[in-house]
């Protein structure tokens, strides 16, 4: 059991000039699943592979338990990872597979049967435990590296988008599996993914990274509650807050039709710093159809059955901006139909920058 | 390494591309056997007695094995063929186990941690291979000569050394290169050392690879016939020197000839037939995704 702790770690890889993974300060609690979530290339990987020991940290430290471990081997790390194409060993059976690192680490050979039937247990791989790695399916494979990771009760859990090569199904059978396994081993684990529905519901709490830079660290609900910039607001969530770019006229944002004033803080946040333009962001959720509010065409509805969203060509000032709307399921809403829409839930402002208007 | 892997299935072909199809094959067949031809007609010339071998082509005769008798009959003063059996066995196989070994980790070098300029290291690899053995043989005379190295064994054994090293090498670097990253990854956190991640986990991988690169050695090695010669005719000599000497000044020496080149290749292709069956399994049960 461990704690992590990331401290201004970067990553600059040969031949680059910008870090992949830029001065990330980062604490892990012990027994915490911490996910790392953002976008393609925004070093989530680096930053994990940089925990394992696969990719030098060239500035900052990172520390398991207090020990500095920057300069330590993945070998002397005490880590378990689990890799995206699962990386098992093809020449191994499953079972060898999963012995291995008992095996390295001089375990007897009747302790590492014990200890791999037991993890086999677990994920129900008893019968495939012969088998070689090829002659199994996706899903069993992912199975089999969890079990190599889990069979020698490592220090922390990495795991690299682990479920991407899975159907949608079997994969949110198994992040909730996984959740559950983690829980129930208590050991500290740190999740790679882009996807963010899997960062949410499977993370005690969530790192957002974009271009190797941490963007917001929080647990789930306070990630959807108040994010922290404009690229969390848009990426976490769906579907995806609307954020439009809007006037401040008299203390209220302006948005074709709708005026919604401004809270105290962002108000004065505002005329402190003379802003005349910032941006609105509500999600979908938080909007509802009104008798009275921003009014314009409906583009496009997406009917999911019990809700439905609608896309409301809203125009405003010069430009017509797509506002996403959630209507419940029953509502008669169609193509071209004329509506309008007002607030109906928490709202959040945003300066040109993009950084969150309401204080820290 | 699609070189080894076998040709699907042909698909049923329709119409009249049915007729071009069996031209087609015919054809093969025929250049196929074309191919063949030079080597049936040694080994027919092989059974048959010098009078037959040197008459005008004759398919019918009484097959003999006396000529094979001839050929390996010790004679003194003479390569016997044991002597030059057991030469060529000791210097292909010493040559080949240093050839592997010195290959394996250049490779595992070139491959898994390259470092900068590494292909240039690849090139100058190769480039030793550029001049022509003819050109190099007199200063390899004077150096033997020097070292007291001059019809030995060893000669050999160092001379198919570094003349097989430059092609395991580039061999192995591009079995090497297939072996995923990840794998050497993954066993580096299972805490292996880095001779357990070679032995362990990238070894058993590239297995086929290293019997295909060992194959090829084995067979340069084996039919190596200029250095032998030059350097080392007599006793301690190999196999292709023992066949050379099969010709004779006096008499027909035809089906002689033929007799000894048969006992000289058997053992090739033996070798080869059997590691190409295992090399086909093992690519099959390796298969590394
Ligand atoms: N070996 C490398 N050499 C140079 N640049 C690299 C290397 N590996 C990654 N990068 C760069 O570092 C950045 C972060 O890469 P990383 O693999 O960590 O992204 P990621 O967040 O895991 O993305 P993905 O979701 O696509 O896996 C990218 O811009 C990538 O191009
Ligand atoms: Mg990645």
């Amino acid at each position: 059991m461990a704690e992590v702790r990331y401290e201004a770690a970067s990553r600059i890889y040969p031949g680059t000039e910008i870090p992949a993974v830029n001065a990330l300060d980062l604490d892990i609690a012990d027994g915490e699943l911490l996910v790392l979530v953002g976008p393609s290339g925004s070093g989530k990987s680096t930053a994990l592979r940089m925990l394992a020991g696969l990719e030098t940290v060239n500035k900052g430290s990172i520390f398991i338990n207090d020990v500095d471990v920057t300069l330590k081997p993945p070998q002397d790390r005490d880590i378990a990872m689990v890799f995206q194409n699962y990386a098992l060993y093809p020449s191994m059976t499953v079972a060898e597979n999963m012995g291995f690192a008992l095996k390295q680490a001089g375990v007897s050979k009747e302790q590492r049967r014990a200890q791999v039937v037991e993890a086999a247990r677990i994920l129900d791989l008893e019968p495939y435990l012969d088998r070689k790695p090829k002659n199994l399916s996706g899903g069993q494979r992912q199975r089999v590296a969890m079990g190599r990771a889990i069979v020698r009760s490592p220090q922390v859990f990495l795991m690299d988008e682990p479920l991407s090569n899975l159907d949608a199904k079997l994969r949110v059978q198994t992040r909730t599996e996984l959740a559950d396994l983690q829980a129930r081993l208590g050991v500290t684990m740190v999740y790679v993914t882009h996807d963010q529905v899997e960062a949410m519901t499977m993370g005690h709490r969530v790192a957002v990274l974009k271009d190797g830079l941490l963007q917001q660290v929080d647990t789930p609900r306070e990630l959807y509650r108040r994010p922290a910039n404009l690229f969390v607001a848009g990426f976490i969530g769906s579907p995806a807050m609307n954020l439009i770019t809007v006037p401040v006229v008299d203390g209220a944002a302006q948005l074709g039709g709708l005026s919604v004033p401004l809270p105290d803080d962002v108000r004065a946040e505002v005329a402190r710093r003379g802003l005349d333009e910032i941006i609105f962001g509500a999600r979908p959720e938080h909007l509802a159809l009104a008798d009275v509010g921003a009014s314009g065409e409906v583009a496009v509805v997406e009917e999911l059955g019990s809700e439905a969203y609608i896309h409301v060509r809203v125009v405003h000032g010069q430009e017509t901006e797509d506002v996403v709307v959630r209507v419940g399921g029953e509502t008669a809403v169609k193509r071209g139909d004329q509506v309008s829409f007002g607030i109906a839930g928490a709202t959040h402002f945003f300066d040109p920058g993009g950084d969150r208007l309401d204080g820290e | 390494m699609a070189l080894f892997t076998r040709a699907p299935k042909a698909e049923p072909i329709l119409g009249q591309n049915r007729v071009i199809a069996h031209v087609l094959a015919l054809l093969t067949w025929l250049i196929g056997l074309l191919f063949f031809f030079p080597l049936f007609w040694l080994v027919l010339n092989g059974f048959k007695d010098e009078l037959d071998a040197n008459s005008s082509p004759k398919l019918f005769f009484d097959p003999t094995l006396d000529r094979f008798s001839e050929v390996t009959e010790d004679t003194t003063g003479l390569l016997s063929f044991t002597e030059a059996f057991g030469n060529s066995f000791w210097i292909v196989l010493i040559s080949t186990i240093l050839v592997m070994a010195l290959a394996i980790p250049a490779a595992y070098a070139l491959a898994i941690r390259p470092m900068r300029k590494w292909r240039d290291v690849l090139f100058f690899f190769i480039s030793t291979k550029f001049l022509p053995i003819v050109g190099a043989i007199m200063p390899l005379w004077i150096i033997a000569r020097d070292l007291d190295l001059l019809n030995t064994r060893a000669v050999l054994i160092i001379l198919y050394t570094a003349m097989n090293l430059p092609l395991a090498v580039w061999m192995l670097r591009s079995f090497f290169a297939e072996v995923p990253n990840e794998l050497i990854e993954a066993a580096q956190i299972d805490g292996c050392s880095l001779m357990g991640q070679i032995r362990q986990v990238i070894l058993p991988i590239v297995a086929p690879g290293l019997a295909a690169t060992a194959l090829l050695c084995v067979i340069f090695a084996w039919n190596e016939y200029f250095l032998a010669v030059q350097l080392n005719p007599v006793e301690g000599s190999t196999m292709p020197v023992w066949v050379a000497s099969q010709e004779s000044g006096r008499g027909n020496f035809l089906a002689k000839l033929s007799a000894a080149s048969v006992l000289a290749t058997l053992p090739v292709v033996i070798a080869g037939w059997v590691a190409q069956k295992r090399m086909i399994r093992g690519l099959a049960m390796g298969a590394i995704k």
